[in-house]
């Protein structure tokens, strides 16, 4: 990853210097090694805090919407999940595809502090990755742990690539995987009604309603929310524990369905640590098994599953019927 | 017209969206024709199924409503051409959503109802309404935030 991470640096202060772009999107360091955060570069000075390491989880397509708003060209560094968002955003016409230079970079799978912490590591001071092993230095000494156990949720069954690249950074190409990301959704579903009802209120009830994982949602672009607008009933918590913030949730997940990238990103920020992966995932399942596979994001043109029909499409009562 | 009521004295309430050129129009042939159903349906007339917003299904939820079904023109026969068939898609996923999040799936129905059916009409809310009834009260969906202003 360091010699990526050079080469992302070196790639970045020509663009700079060269005055091709006007700012480089990219990861800046964090008050600790495993918090790095989004950030706009504007000057090769401000570089020496840039960083690109396997805690660089975040996908920097949506703040594209305001950079390509802006004077001049941006140049971005896009894991291959992200040119899915950003293919997504282009088609949707909130990103302005001429503005913006795309650097795809390797992924090679992030890692999850908070997967790290539950084995029982706390002050963690850097990590070492070497394959399927992953040395982690703490304040108190050094655990190996196994990267598939500490890996994000959305990277643990992802074998996407890269759809979109002007020009790119990629020294090592991931395996592909034998992977099935519908796995939980299809345990769920195996489950009797009252069984997936306790299951979901028991998530769903944690949520603080801290809106993260809207606001981090690439397909979550509107400029005015229906959840910030206090008439509509859903702007707040609700003051209820039977199962409270359920509205938010099928409202969020019925809103980008057909468009959600499966990028992770909710899933992610989630402070509460809730699997939100697994309700757009039903959505694309669905929409996989009834109206043909479909990837978002995959094209940056054509229709969307839900703003097309066939005639010979299944009514609701035999879509429910289909095996669940 | 007679509300359904269990022994408990348990009377569903049910929104039935209905489009103003074929089941709106069958609701009212099931009237004229002095055709029954369930006095505890409540009629919201829209211009076409395809006007039901997602949103539309779950604030009746949000509200007290203990089932909610869609009616629209056949197939072929929108009034608007093609609204039916994004209804039709809609209503798949948003059902198929609910019944993931263990919402009991006989709560959630689309019909096609034309304006010549008065029977089917009829037919569909009775047999709609015995099912709620037997599922009881919807607390999976209501929402105090709504309850308590009003
Ligand atoms: S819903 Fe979650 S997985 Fe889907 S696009 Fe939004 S942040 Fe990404
Ligand atoms: S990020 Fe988590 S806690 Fe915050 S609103 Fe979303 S689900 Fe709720």
């Amino acid at each position: 990853m360091k010699e990526v991470e050079s080469k992302m640096l070196e790639r970045a202060k020509v663009l700079l210097e060269s005055g091709e772009v006007a700012r480089v999107i990219g990861w800046r360091k964090g008050a600790f090694c495993h918090d790095p955060e989004p950030a706009s570069f504007e000057s090769v000075d401000e570089l020496k805090d840039f960083v690109y390491d396997y805690f660089c989880g975040a996908n920097l397509s949506k703040y594209l919407i305001a950079e390509s708003k802006k004077e001049g060209k941006t140049a971005v560094f896009l894991k291959p999940c992200d040119t899915y968002s950003f293919n997504q955003l282009v088609k949707e016409h909130r990103i302005n595809r001429e503005k913006i230079h795309v650097i795809a970079v390797e992924c090679m799978a992030k890692l999850d502090i908070g997967k790290i912490k539950a084995k029982g590591l706390s002050a963690v001071t850097g990590v070492e990755v070497d394959g399927e092993q992953v040395k982690v230095q703490t304040l108190y000494g050094e655990a190996v742990l196994s990267k598939t156990e500490i890996v994000l949720a959305k990277c643990a069954t992802c074998n996407k690539t890269h759809q979109v690249k002007d020009e790119e950074i990629v020294l090592h190409e991931r395996p592909v995987r034998d992977v099935n990301r519908f796995a939980e959704v299809e345990a769920l579903e195996q489950m009797t009604a009252e069984e997936r009802f306790k299951f979901w209120r028991e998530q769903l009830s944690k949520c603080i309603r801290c809106n993260a994982c809207r606001n981090v949602c690439p397909a979550c672009s509107c400029i005015k929310c229906v959840f910030d607008n206090p008439q509509s009933g859903v702007a707040a918590k609700a003051n209820d524990d039977k199962f409270e913030e359920q509205l938010f949730h099928i409202i969020r997940a019925y809103h980008v369905a057909g468009r959600c990238t499966d990028c992770g990103e909710c899933s992610r920020v989630c402070p509460q640590g809730i699997p939100l992966h697994l309700l757009n995932r039903k959505f694309i399942k669905d929409i996989d098994e009834t109206y043909g596979e479909f990837q978002a994001g995959e094209s940056a043109e054509g229709k969307t599953p839900l703003t097309e029909y066939r005639e010979s499409d299944l009514e609701p009562k035999d879509v429910l019927k289909e095996g669940k | 017209m007679q509300e359904i009521t269990t022994k408990e004295g348990f009377v569903p309430n049910i929104v039935a969206f209905c489009c103003n050129w074929c089941s709106y129009a069958g609701a009212d042939l099931a009237g004229s024709s002095r055709l029954s159903y369930p006095a505890n349906v409540k009629i919201i007339r829209v211009p076409c199924s395809c006007r039901v917003n997602p949103m539309f299904v779950l604030k009746a939820f949000q509200r007290g409503a203990d089932g909610v079904i869609i009616c629209g023109c056949h197939p072929g026969d929108c009034h608007y051409v093609t609204g039916n068939y994004y209804t039709r898609r809609r209503m798949a996923m948003l059902f198929s959503f609910l019944d993931y999040l263990g919402i009991e799936r006989d709560r959630t129905r689309l019909e096609w109802v034309s304006a010549a059916e008065g029977a089917k009409f009829s037919a569909v809310m009775n047999d709609f309404v015995a099912k709620v009834t037997a599922l009881g009260e919807n607390k999976k969906l209501s929402d105090l935030r709504v309850k308590e202003g009003e």
